[in-house]
């Protein structure tokens, strides 16, 4: 295997492991304000997400990092095109780690109202952008020669951006509801449960029309079993939330995710950001990535690290595997300034 | 104004704000750490409270260093995708090692802290502190390397118009990173000293102010108690051992920054000699080392500078260790380089509007020379303070003056404005280039800053982001000193409230149906949150 199409798939697996761990916190931050009935429900759904949400959010800057070290051009042209949704995402990120960390600071109503909407604002803003971002990669942008974006600043506003936008925050939502199902006990359980049922094959919808219109785009039948895959994936993740599987019901979700995304991913190869203005403007696995020597050091790194990585996070969730429910959130306390 | 300038200040106040942050973060992080450990070994209550205040108060500032880093990160690629394309080969690297090596051990281990109290054995706790902050060291360690690579690029080779890289160990071992990693985390380590210093006396001003603590007739404290309101005696020695840690810590460090500053300054002289020059407004080939030169405020040439006191031979000294050395002055410096770089920017599409523009070298005067100063004067300020705090409370108390205690607090911001004083000093003093030329380095590895913007990138583009990152980030420094406030005016009950008799009704009717489970430990063994948001 060629060290670009290694990174390709590690980009990729970065990509995935990101939409698939942050992809419930984002949802949980959503439903904050959706589906949230009092105070205590706010705080179970928060300290569901309470001990690993930073790590997960750390996918994202490595799957930025990654690509600025292994695929240059691909950071350069894609960032810089992508400037005000990328704003929007940061903003989103700084509202919802602070929401996070400050709303229990304070013992007001009107303090925490205002963190949870930071919090469920700062979310939404993230997956949406995160979500044409990512839409925009897979479909392309108007990229001259130079890898520059021309057309002016929204020049990236296609519907296909939006269909992005929305496949990740619906998959979000919906993969937050499962987790929830997972993570929870009682009546939160089961209005997760409810909402998944109902909404589950709406939530993924336009995720599996964007996999679609890429895979047609691409026009390759070697990557039509995966979207089959995915396909089954979510009907499997239905069908057991209807039965009461939380754990498999999960996990199928999850390859719906896995196997959507890499639909996405391998039929666009070796294209990682298509130029709608010419083809030849495209960039390319080759075309867009670091020497030869950049790429193997980073290799090792990454070959050393993700795996550990992988490990150590995966700990923090055996450790916190307990189901959160309003029974165990002990009561805020205050404390007078003497 | 034109894009890149907006690029530009945008640069400059995201990382200015960032590393408001990072400072305390590593400092605090690493001294809370210690704290806990003491309380592992010798289970003495002090210990555990020292640990809970003030880790409170690290995680209040972690998260927004942690928020303001991403945007670092990102900026690169939206601001500024030429310098991107240009580096990108060797700089995404030391980035792409931080992001996997460090941030995300940082991130996940600090998860692991925050909600492991009473959960995780003791000791994989504690270990766990350890870890984030040993973390976020390395993560500093990483972002210096790429920093430092801008600086004096290494490790390079020139192929087709792009540095290559060709030697990974090279960017990691950079001489100027070397130099400049100690520097920051002395740095850092100042500030987490003055910052335990002020809070530590305000809060001994606070026991005497009360009347809970007395002086005896030679001096010596009688420590009082007022256990109902969490100010028992354990309270006093809190406040006590914070302080004396804080003056030891800050004391250290700024001998510290002294040496490696020094250390720096010598390697700054022979790899980007002319910041130093503008440093010490020499503009004429010399040995002397200005105390005070003046000139118009908006200087952009040495003639408009008036040396008024001057060392003669300090400036020798501190270039190369001796007092006759002459070191080139700005003027000589000018010459050599618009004879090695050029005096005119290529007229090349890619400089946009500075496209055959003439190129300044010298950076802005009034900026590196002031820079220079308080970055130094605000140290020295820090480190006299703390050797007087310590002398002060060698009877066990603070003096009763008010003035004092406020002077203390004050004394708060005097590392945080030496060290954003020296990043705004290193950056500007470097211009006009994004990546310095390396002296000994291969030819042709530098760029200029005017050629590193983003082309396709509107001014409405930049001007959106930097009034609103602007915007929200002064909110945030608003809320978070608010917050920062509140819980050190709270004392130890702020972050242990079970001090105060638990949940005694102080919090409005939030009682849980399960009862509180601080209040009455071993009734519910399995409770998952401890520490719950």
């Amino acid at each position: 295997m060629s060290l670009p199409l290694f990174w390709f798939i590690v980009i990729a697996f970065l990509w995935v492991g990101y939409l698939f761990l942050e992809g419930f916190d984002l949802g949980v931050g959503m439903l904050m304000k959706l589906m949230a009935r009092d105070e205590k429900d706010r705080r179970v759904l928060l300290n569901t997400i309470g001990p690993v949400w930073d790590g997960n959010e750390v996918w994202l800057i490595t799957v930025g990092a990654m690509t600025f070290a292994a695929f240059p051009m691909w950071y350069a042209s894609l960032f810089s095109a992508l400037y005000l949704p990328l704003v929007l995402v940061l903003l989103g990120l700084i509202f919802r780690a602070v929401s996070i960390e400050y709303r229990g600071k304070h013992d007001s109503d009107s303090w925490r109202n205002r963190w949870d909407w930071g919090m469920a604002l700062g979310s939404f803003a993230a997956a949406f952008g995160v979500g044409a971002a990512l839409g925009l990669t897979t479909t392309g942008l108007p990229l001259n020669e130079n890898g520059d974006r021309v057309g002016g600043a929204f020049a990236w506003l296609t519907p296909y951006a939006l269909l992005g936008g929305v496949a990740v925050v619906a998959f979000c939502l919906v993969h937050a509801c499962v987790f929830l199902m997972l993570k929870t006990d009682g009546q939160i359980r089961d209005r997760a449960r409810r909402i998944v049922m109902r909404w589950l094959p709406v939530g993924i919808l336009p995720l599996a029309a964007w996999a679609i219109i890429v895979q047609f785009m691409n026009a390759k039948v070697a990557t039509l079993p995966l979207l089959v895959i995915a396909v089954v994936g979510a009907l499997l993740a239905w069908i057991y939330a209807r039965r009461g599987r939380d754990g498999l019901s999960f996990i199928s979700l999850g390859i719906f995710l896995v196997a959507g995304a890499a639909t996405i991913f391998a039929s666009m190869y070796p294209v990682v950001l298509p130029s709608t203005l010419d083809a030849a403007w495209n960039l390319t696995v080759d075309n867009a990535s670091a020497s030869p020597y950049a790429l193997k050091v980073m290799s090792w790194v990454a070959l050393f690290g993700l795996p550990v990585v992988v490990l150590y996070q995966g700990w923090t969730y055996w450790v916190f595997r307990k189901r959160v429910t309003t029974e165990a959130i002990p009561a805020p306390h205050s404390f007078k300034n003497q | 104004m034109e894009a890149l300038d907006i690029a530009r200040w945008q640069f400059g106040i995201t990382t200015v704000y960032h590393f408001l942050m990072v400072p305390l973060t590593i400092g605090l992080g690493i001294v809370v750490a210690a704290m806990q450990t003491a309380w592992v070994r010798t289970g003495k209550e002090q210990y555990l409270r020292m640990t809970k205040f003030w880790g409170k108060l690290f995680l209040i500032n972690f998260i927004l260093g942690l928020a303001t880093g991403l945007v670092q990160e990102f900026q690169f690629g939206m601001a500024w995708s030429e310098y991107s394309r240009f580096v990108g080969d060797v700089f995404g690297a030391p980035l792409a090692l931080e992001s996997l090596l460090a941030f995300f051990t940082e991130s996940v281990f600090l998860g692991l802290w925050i909600f492991g109290w009473k959960r995780l054995p003791k000791k994989v706790h504690l270990a766990c502190l350890w870890i984030t902050t040993l973390a976020s060291m390395l993560s500093a360690y990483f972002i210096l390397a790429a920093n430092s690579w801008m600086q004096h690029p290494v490790g390079v080779e020139m192929v087709d118009g792009r540095p290559v890289m060709n030697d990974i160990w090279a960017v990691l071992t950079n001489n100027t990173l070397l130099v400049a990693f100690p520097h920051t985390i002395f740095g850092a380590f100042a500030v987490a000293g003055g910052f335990l210093i002020g809070i530590a006396w305000y809060h001994l001003w606070k026991r005497r102010r009360d009347g809970i603590d007395t002086v005896d007739a030679k001096g010596n404290v009688v420590v009082g108690e007022r256990p109902e309101i969490g100010r028992d005696k354990t309270d006093h020695s809190v406040w006590l051992r914070s302080l004396r840690i804080g003056a030891v810590v800050a004391m250290i460090s700024f001998a510290g920054v002294a040496v490696s500053g020094d250390l720096q300054g010598k390697l700054m002289f022979e790899q980007q000699p002319m910041k130093m020059a503008a440093a010490e407004a020499a503009c004429h080939d010399g040995t002397g080392f200005s105390v005070l030169s003046i000139g118009d405020p908006g200087a952009e040439n040495c003639e408009d500078v008036d040396t008024l006191v001057e060392i003669p031979g300090m400036l020798s000294f501190l270039a190369n260790g001796d007092f006759d050395t002459e070191i080139r002055g700005v003027n000589t410096l000018l010459e050599q380089y618009q004879d090695d770089y050029g005096t005119h920017l290529p007229a090349d599409e890619m400089y946009g509007t500075n496209s055959g523009a003439e190129i300044d070298y010298t950076p802005n005067f009034a900026v590196t020379y002031w820079g220079f100063r308080i970055m130094i004067g605000f140290g020295s300020i820090a480190a006299i303070a703390s050797a007087y705090a310590l002398w002060a409370v060698r009877k066990g108390t603070v003096p009763e003056s008010k003035w004092l205690m406020r002077l203390a607090v004050f004394g708060i911001l005097a590392p945080f404005g030496a060290n954003s004083a020296g990043w705004i000093f290193t950056e500007m003093g470097r211009q006009p280039f994004v990546v310095a030329p390396n002296p000994t380095g291969s030819d042709g590895v530098f760029m200029f800053t005017a050629a590193a913007v983003s082309p396709g990138v509107s001014m409405g583009e930049l001007l959106f982001s930097v009034i609103t990152f602007t915007v929200v980030y002064l909110a945030l420094l608003i809320v978070e000193v608010m917050l920062l406030f509140k819980f050190v005016r709270g004392g130890v009950p702020a972050a242990m409230p079970d001090l105060l008799g638990g949940d005694d009704g102080a919090t409005g009717g939030m009682n849980s149906p399960g009862g509180d489970p601080d209040g009455t430990p071993g009734k519910k063994k399995d409770d998952v949150l401890d520490f719950a948001y």
